[in-house]
């Protein structure tokens, strides 16, 4: 069923796409609330999945075991969830804009990798530590893998634009090979594996939230929206508007390097979200941050939970980790939609090819990570 | 604005070597030249795109260092080449992104209404809607002159306007430079790489060469057989046309 219901998102998208193509913008709200009622939904419905049974009127004839398990695992969860997908895919926003780069995103620009190194330092120098300084640490090294690698993209002055993500997946990799070698030399490679793959299923009160983080940050970038904008046109286009890009972009990917610390700390790593949700929506919403952040949240959240509840449902009583589901389902819809990107014959046939062989080497990217 | 001994080098090559002149007030300024010449240059440092490596550039009598980012960009506005084309952004959200600088992420009734005005001004309400880069360059360009008509600056800079448009939209182009100076009583200073163009529709030419200023003047005065010789090392015959020099080369 859930299946089923993104489907007919996308058709709605594509629907909405093919008025804009006519001319004017149809009004496309019914999207949005549409969306939101199915996230409503869905969140009630994931409360209720799992292997013990809570029905609604043992809870409300307040049956303590499972009001228990609710407060205790189950709303956490959702709660790790919506913050999940609504904070990757708003970071991998902020990024797109900021480096003009549709290919962008934490996943692609080194920032979970370089977030990994912290976590896996602050394993070595202080084991043991609370949440709070594991996230601090893998802040302060996000950032700074962040950073240094639109610093150097931008000092290239690449001209293509597939280069930029293709030079984050490497620098990524170079960081992620950092992490490997010091893991192994301090025989950390197991628990690090398990913390770093995606999964909501160790999610329990207590241990994420700071996961919570990305709700200031999120109106943070609200506020800052046409800012990331103006920056995104172009250096010598916000200058002319008094705007001086350099601060938007460090105070941008600080932002960005924030909320994926956080949820590489508590929930792991979720590639992908960040690369297609932004673009999927701007397919019928446009650029303007302004007015794109809702859907995006929205869409964030709903497919992040339609994907977890999968993972549970499918091989039940046991689960598959959320960034599996998110990793196939992500790679059938990228590809999808560079199809529909490049498909208009005004793009040359090279480029095409160009294009599909970068999504293969992402791909390789993503499973190497 | 009055330029004063300016000086740029890359290295050890100076770019622009302590160029002086004024750009006159309430009219159509074109800079000209050979490539590398410097023109593209000035037009950026004045527009404080780049840094220098000396002189001065005063506006209103007070180096554009000491304007406050935000003051200045209520003054002057300057449209480059190098803006981000693939955003999907709709005409009117470009637009209102020129009322930036007055009042940041709040726009006020009469922002808007200054945002509704350069629309029609430049003709783009059939495309108010429409992203970007859906429209063709002609358009586009346009959209970009709206926004800049939004910002409702004073000095109003151009770099290669007519860059990849065609010969009927370059030339509405600098038709539209020519109205933004005599209807809206902006000042209007452009880079231009074709003289004729500049030499029909601006007030004054300033031409350079190996980062000096060659001749700053009228446009009589810039356009005639010597003073383009030197410019460009090639032979110009100057015919007349509608009373206004034009120059054909071979």
């Amino acid at each position: 069923m859930t299946l089923i219901s993104v489907i007919s998102i996308i058709e709605k998208y594509k629907e909405n796409n093919y008025q804009k193509e006519l001319g004017t913008i149809k009004n496309t709200y019914s999207i949005t609330i549409f969306m939101f009622l199915m996230l409503i939904v869905l969140s009630i419905q994931s409360i209720f999945i799992g292997v013990i049974d809570i029905s609604v009127a043992d809870i409300f004839a307040g049956n303590f075991h499972e009001i228990n398990i609710l407060l205790i695992s189950r709303l956490p969860r959702l709660l790790a969830i919506l913050c999940t997908g609504v904070g990757m895919s708003i970071a991998g926003l902020i990024m797109q804009q900021l480096c003009m780069n549709k290919f962008v995103s934490p996943t692609t620009g080194a920032t979970i990798s370089s977030a990994q190194l912290g976590v896996l330092v602050c394993m070595i120098i202080a084991p043991g530590a609370g949440i709070l300084t594991k996230t601090s640490i893998a802040f302060v090294t996000s950032i700074l893998g962040t950073w240094s690698f639109v610093f150097f993209a931008q000092k290239m002055k690449l001209k293509d634009a597939i280069m930029m993500p293709l030079i984050g997946i490497m620098f990524g990799n170079v960081i992620g090979g950092i992490t490997t070698y010091f893991s192994y030399k301090y025989g950390l490679m197991q628990s690090l594996n398990a913390t770093f793959v995606g999964d909501f299923s160790l999610i329990i009160r207590g241990r994420y939230e700071i996961v919570f983080l990305v709700v200031p940050l999120i109106i943070i970038a609200y506020i800052y929206a046409n800012q990331f904008n103006i920056v995104g046109m172009g250096e010598n286009f916000a200058k002319n508007l008094g705007i001086n890009p350099n601060v938007v972009m460090f105070g941008g990917l600080s932002i960005v390097a924030l909320i994926t610390a956080s949820i590489v700390v508590t929930v792991g790593t979720i590639s992908y979200l960040g690369l297609i949700v932004p673009n999927l929506v701007a397919l019928f919403r446009g650029d303007k941050i302004r007015g794109s952040m809702l859907d995006i949240s929205i869409f964030g959240a709903l497919f992040t939970l339609v994907c977890d509840i999968l993972g549970r449902v499918l091989i039940a009583p046991y689960e598959l980790p959320i960034d599996l589901i998110i990793g196939i389902l992500g790679s059938v819809l990228f590809i999808g939609l560079m199809f529909k990107k490049l498909s208009p014959a005004k793009k040359i046939k090279v480029k095409q090819s160009k294009k599909i062989e970068t999504i293969n080497v992402m791909k390789s990217g993503e499973a190497n990570a | 604005m009055k330029i004063v001994n300016l000086l740029k080098q890359y290295g050890e090559k100076k770019v622009v070597d302590t160029v002086s002149f004024e750009f006159p007030k309430g009219k159509v300024t074109s800079m000209i030249g050979p490539n590398g010449a410097g023109k593209s240059t000035v037009l950026n440092i004045a527009t404080r795109l780049i840094p220098r490596d000396g002189g001065q550039v005063l506006f209103e009598g007070k180096d554009i260092k000491d304007w406050k980012n935000k003051e200045l960009s209520k003054k002057i506005a300057i449209l480059t080449q190098s803006n981000n084309i693939q955003m999907k952004l709709t005409v009117r959200e470009l637009v209102s992104f020129g009322r930036f600088p007055y009042s940041g992420n709040r726009l006020t009734k009469e922002d808007w209404e200054h945002v509704d005005s350069a629309i029609k001004y430049m003709e783009l309400e059939e495309f108010e809607n429409r992203f970007i880069d859906q429209l063709s360059g002609g358009q586009r360009q346009r959209a970009y002159i709206a926004m800049v008509i939004a910002q409702d600056t004073e000095y109003v800079f151009l770099d290669e306007p007519t860059n990849n448009l065609d010969i009927y939209h370059s030339s509405n182009m600098m038709q539209m430079a020519r109205r933004l100076c005599d209807e809206l009583g902006k000042t209007v200073v452009m880079v231009l790489h074709e003289i004729n163009f500049a030499s029909f529709y601006s007030d004054y030419i300033c031409a350079f060469k190996d980062g000096k200023l060659h001749t700053f003047g009228t446009v009589e005065e810039v356009m005639n057989k010597k003073v383009l010789k030197e410019l460009y090392n090639v032979d110009f015959e100057i015919l007349n046309m509608n009373n206004k020099p034009l120059s054909v080369f071979y």
